[in-house]
């Protein structure tokens, strides 16, 4: 938690001043029942009301100071924590968007969407409860036991007693709720989960008839839940009332022995009620202790899931200055061997590619070896499973070759900033995600300056003009988010176009016409094919129809290339493609009939 | 509105009435005690007068009363957090069991429409919010008032005329408190909305860290984060500062009320007509009187959002349901297969008819495939068969019964069913095969693993049949979660099929390998499937194609092709060469 403070930085003077502002206001407080036992000794006992008046106006000033120091405090404390919790969530999201797809699967996004909100909000508000309360709980605390010494210290026994009963019965509670808590939030997962899968698998559920196995199942898990809660809350409830007997045991004791004290003549009566009154202010301000206690110990908990973070390099980043150097060397040797062939270079090229996701032994690819040449029409073909995802994953870099290299006009893509070579690349996923915005929003994603021009004929070739031309408010119609207004067709053919806005060297298509019908499908590949004369196209898919005219067919099964050619070649030479032709055009009559 | 919230609350709450009463009983008691101790230990006080003028024997009297009085104060104490605690959860777990269910009643549609992440919402965050409002309201709004009648009570048995003082200033804190809630509730929606938008943000980024490393969308993001972030924080800032002014401001009026009771008091103790240690009893219920009305205030930010959420939560339990299902339906067991539509109408939303007077007749055994662009209605007809959604007009008769006059559940299991969406749920995958029939024996898994092709990708995870799913299934692809789904289907062995989509993410010759099966399964069953792939529908025995939610050919695929029309038109566009 510590680590975190540096970020606290910034706010230097808000959090040195705003303690410091409490503590006088917690000193003023202490003046108080100092002065009304002044009062009542030298003003009530000595029948003096001038006295009374003058201690009476005196502690009106004290309590009023005090309430603007506390103002001051709030105000600082308000612009530390709120800006400590900006500065973290800046830092946690730019952190996050450095991550590669490794961190992302490894924390899992809702962990980190839940890193970045309440977590950082958990700290946000230690931030201020440390700043209002971390000196001046103590100083209460401390002030009244030192106070209460200066009236007498034969009787601060008595408190020396207690406040270690105090601690020690905190300690016990804690440590027996903490755990219970962490169960707690385990339940409330469990619960969230059977929430959100019944409302993703409505059509399931209902199509197997299991309503009322579900609802058995949540109301299991409501109960754990509610049972948890309620035992917890069991132990924690001993807090306030154990704090309250522990204290006025020391009451108790302090009117015997006080009452010793006073009948020896070392004590006055109006000292025992001042006394006393520390007592109470010592006793509210433990309270308070053991409510900052549980605040820290939860931002503790999240301070170590915001650190985890921080702590967490990137496996992919951008090359340093003297990597570019020494992989410069390196493929200049390379190159010098291979400078015949410099004549004609790969737009794309895969050396021996193995590759295996982290923390698994198998390679889901094994010795990958092609190249692509510009303006290619490129086709990957294989079997569910089969690697074809995963390959082009590489090209983008969204994940690092286990082994061999994967180099793009020639260099390796790891010497390449990954900024430049996503600008070449125009990617088309296979789950086409939009954003909640307008769709020329969307759109611009693949250039922000986009004219409108470029929208139209990048939504021409993709098959989306005629859907967006209807809407009423055509390019400006607003997405919802997960773009829930739209049908799986439509979401593709944006998809496409915000990738063909983008005029990219490279067009990635994977597998994202399946939610078109053949219609829409042929249409769009032939405005591909006449729009994009110079772009090199790599079209991942199932269809043979898609990619039977391409100039490299690049046949997958189980992570290894099996066939590479064109679709007469493989007819011939690769089993497994003639399996998928096959299977899709079991009559072979449709393209003679043609 | 406001009002109404509450009551339909205490309804929930009234049903827990033995808890309400305990607490309630506690809350009496342990304040009384509470309250009662100062005034003892101001006794005790004027038992110590000066050198040589104490009454040991009364101080060990009180002694021995305050440590039995706050024993037993404690355990009331103790017993009210319980009692509430058990309470709040106790109502809220109803409640959720209740909002839960109903939002199992309802018809798919509210699915279809609402945020999955806001109904959550509803059922997880607001009902916290109501759980700390309740306990808040309980432990604190009915103690703090116990508490405060009382002190006033002691106090003015005390001195009426000193209580008077107490009483001028409490309407004063009330106002101050009040005053800055007021201000700052505009604030803090605003912090709650921005909140809101920050997190659906970073939800849409994170979520989709492919699409924003793809188009170098990252700094964009980032600026645009930041912008939200800054607005967040000049929101947040004041709204904090606001709000933490209350408990200061109060405390102030407090002090001034300490200090005025110290001074009337020792004017009043100099006129004769009270005791020193009756100032001491005084003070301290002064603070007795004044902690209660600190926490109140402090608190009613909490009780203003859990009747937000508690607003947001009947709105739930508000939406009108599926009606109920009526007595004496028909528990349907299929045995022919015989399935008719009968001039059936049906819109999603009234402005547009997707189906108009749409009539089939499936004689029993028969292989239905459903074609036509998207958005024909092609899923819409399945949704209206398994009565997802209700036809606007006409009927549906399955082996001649009106499936109107079926029970919901008897319907539905009669059709084995397999989506494109590739639901699965957190659980192993044993028990996600085993969905639909949860009493399987292992053999009957396996055989209907092996029949979808599932088993051999099965047999290679880490734990087999025992690997557990991950939610959302992040740890299986698209494709095998797919053959998942359909060795589900394939385990129930279920009298009618409709399959939707349900090859779509599964590479052509495993779905060969599937339809073989499938094939098998189906043989003399009525089937129904969706594709867009023409291969798979080629050998149905009656292909619709539909379009604009009407029929507009029909026949087997030689016919079709031979007509020319709609369905030629697409079998060839896959087949079409670019060149």
């Amino acid at each position: 938690m510590f680590r975190l403070v540096k970020y606290l930085k910034p706010y230097i003077k808000q959090v040195t001043l705003g303690p410091a502002f409490k503590l006088l206001e917690a000193i003023l407080e202490l003046l108080i029942p100092l002065l009304m036992a002044k009062l009542i000794d030298n003003g009530v006992k000595a029948n003096n009301s001038s006295y009374i008046y003058m201690m009476g106006g005196l502690m009106l000033l004290t309590a009023v100071i005090g309430a603007g120091s506390a103002f001051i405090c709030q105000y600082y404390a308000s612009i530390a924590s709120q800006g400590f919790g900006t500065t973290m969530r800046n830092l946690l999201f730019k952190k996050i968007q450095s991550f590669s797809f490794n961190e992302i699967d490894k924390i899992g996004t809702p962990s980190l969407i839940n890193r970045i909100t309440s977590d950082v909000n958990q700290l946000q508000f230690a931030v201020a409860m440390l700043i209002r309360l971390v000196i001046r709980v103590p100083f209460l605390c401390i002030g009244g036991v030192v106070m209460a010494m200066i009236i007498n210290v034969k009787l601060s026994l008595v408190l020396l007693i207690v406040m270690p009963l105090f601690a020690a019965f905190l300690y016990i509670v804690m440590s027996r709720s903490i755990p219970m808590y962490k169960s707690v939030q385990k339940k409330l997962d469990t619960l969230s989960t059977v929430i959100r899968e019944n409302l993703s698998g409505a059509r399931v559920v209902r199509a197997f008839a299991r309503l009322d196995k579900e609802r058995e199942r949540f109301i299991k898990s409501n109960k754990e839940y509610a049972d948890n809660s309620v035992r917890v809350g069991r132990i924690s409830a001993l807090l306030n009332p154990a704090t309250t007997v522990i204290i006025n045991l020391g009451v108790a004791a302090i009117l015997w022995f006080g009452g010793y004290q006073v009948y020896e003549g070392s004590m006055s009566q109006g000292e025992i009620i001042a006394y006393i009154n520390y007592v109470n202010m010592i006793l509210s301000a433990l309270i308070v202790l053991a409510n900052l206690v549980i605040t820290f110990t939860k931002a503790a908990a999240s301070a170590a899931r915001v650190n985890e973070l921080l702590d967490l390099e990137p496996s992919i980043s951008d090359p340093t200055e003297e990597q570019l150097k020494s992989i410069d060397q390196l493929t200049d040797l390379s190159g010098e061997s291979n400078s015949t062939e410099k004549a004609e270079e790969p737009v794309i090229e895969f050396k021996n590619v193995s590759f295996s996701y982290d923390g698994s032994a198998e390679n889901v690819l094994q010795d990958i070896s092609f190249r692509i040449y510009k303006g290619q029409v490129t086709g990957i073909i294989g079997s569910t499973g089969a690697g074809k995802t995963t390959l082009i994953s590489l090209i983008a870099r969204f994940y690092d070759t286990t082994g061999g290299a994967v180099c793009i006009n020639g260099t390796d893509v790891k010497k390449l900033k990954q900024n430049e070579l996503r600008n070449k690349i125009g990617m088309v996923p296979q789950k086409s995600v939009l954003f909640s915005g307008t769709m020329e929003e969307n759109l611009k994603w693949g250039k922000h300056d986009a004219a409108p021009d470029d929208m139209v004929k990048a939504a021409k070739v993709a098959q989306a003009y005629e859907f967006i031309e209807k809407k009423p408010e055509g390019f400006s119609t607003q997405i919802v988010q997960g773009g829930r207004n739209l049908s799986g067709g439509q979401k593709q053919r944006l998809a496409i176009a915000r990738a063909l806005i983008k005029k990219p060297e490279i067009l990635i298509l994977d597998d994202s016409s399946s939610a078109l019908d053949y219609a829409t499908d042929a249409s769009l590949r032939r405005e591909l094919k006449e729009n994009l004369t110079d772009t090199t196209v790599i079209i991942v898919t199932q269809r043979v129809a898609a990619i039977r005219n391409a100039e490299l067919i690049v046949v997958m099964d189980e992570g290894e290339i099996v066939g590479m050619g064109r679709n007469e070649e493989l007819l011939e030479s690769c089993a497994v493609y003639r399996e998928i032709v096959n299977s899709q055009d079991e009559s072979g009559v449709a393209p003679d009939e043609k | 509105m406001k009002s109404n919230v509450v009551k339909r609350l205490l309804k929930y709450i009234g049903k827990h009435r033995r808890f309400v009463l305990g607490a309630l009983l506690c809350a009496v008691f342990s304040n009384i005690l509470m309250i009662a101790g100062p005034f003892i230990i101001g006794k005790g006080v004027d038992n110590i007068v000066g050198k040589g003028r104490v009454d040991f024997k009364q101080i060990l009297n009180i002694v021995v009363i305050i440590i039995i009085l706050y024993l037993v104060s404690a355990v009331f104490q103790w017993s009210l957090q319980v009692l509430t605690s058990k309470l709040a959860n106790r109502t809220v777990e109803g409640l959720r069991n209740d909002v839960f269910t109903h939002v199992t009643q309802m018809p798919l549609e509210y699915y279809d429409r609402n945020a999955h992440g806001d109904i959550m919402a509803r059922l997880t965050s607001d009902m916290e919010y109501i759980s700390e409002g309740i306990f808040q309201s309980v432990t604190q709004f009915v103690t703090g008032i116990i508490s405060i009648v009382g002190s006033l009570v002691f106090m003015f048995i005390l001195n009426p005329f000193i209580t008077l003082v107490v009483i001028v200033m409490t309407p004063i804190t009330f106002f101050i408190a009040s005053f800055i809630t007021k201000r700052s509730s505009s604030l803090f929606k605003e912090q709650s909305r921005l909140n809101g938008e920050l997190n659906g943000f970073v939800e849409e980024m994170v979520g989709n860290q492919k699409v924003v490393k793809a188009f170098n969308y990252e700094d964009r993001a980032r600026e645009k984060f930041e912008e939200i972030n800054g607005r967040l924080y000049k929101a947040g800032r004041w709204a904090q500062f606001y709000s933490s002014l209350v408990n200061p401001s109060t405390r102030l009026v407090n002090n001034i009320t300490y200090v005025l009771l110290g001074l009337t008091g020792g004017i009043a103790a100099i006129a004769g007509r009270l005791s020193v240690g009756y100032i001491s009893s005084f003070l301290t219920y002064s603070t007795y009187f004044s902690q209660p009305i600190n926490n109140i205030t402090s608190v009613t930010t909490q009780l203003q959002t859990a009747a937000a959420s508690a607003q947001r939560v009947f709105a739930v339990l508000d939406s009108e349901p599926e009606k109920p299902e009526a007595q004496g339906l028909v528990e349907f067991t299929s045995s022919e297969g015989k399935v008719s539509f009968d001039r059936v109408d049906f819109s999603y939303n009234p402005e547009t008819r997707l189906i108009k007077d749409f009539s089939l007749n499936v004689k029993p055994g028969t292989r239905i495939a459903i074609v036509g662009p998207t958005g024909a209605g092609k899923t819409t007809l399945v949704n209206l068969l398994m009565r997802f959604y209700e036809v606007d007009s006409g009927n549906i008769y399955i082996d001649d019964i009106n499936s109107r006059e079926m029970t919901k559940d008897s319907l539905r299991k009669s059709f084995g069913m397999v989506l494109q969406e590739t639901w699965l749920f957190s659980g192993t995958i044993r028990e996600n095969i085993a969905y639909g029939k949860p009493d399987a024996t292992d053999e009957e898994i396996i055989a209907a693993a092996k029949s979808s092709n599932a088993h051999s990708f099965i047999k290679r995870l880490p734990a087999g049949y025992n690997t557990m799913v991950a939610e959302g299934g992040g740890n299986l692809s698209q494709g095998q979660r797919q053959l998942l789904t359909i060795a589900r289907v394939m385990l129930i062995i279920p009298p009618m099929l409709i399959l939707d989509e349900a090859t779509s993410s599964v590479d052509t010759r495993t779905e060969i390998k599937i339809q073989n099966a499938f094939n098998k399964l189906m043989e003399g069953r009525t089937s129904f499937i969706i594709a867009h792939r023409l291969s798979t529908i080629r050998e149905a025995d009656l292909i619709l194609v539909l379009n604009n939610g009407q029929i507009v050919e029909q026949g087997n695929h030689e016919q079709l092709l031979e007509k020319g029309g709609f369905y030629s038109k697409l079998y060839y566009s896959q087949y079409e060469n670019e060149d």
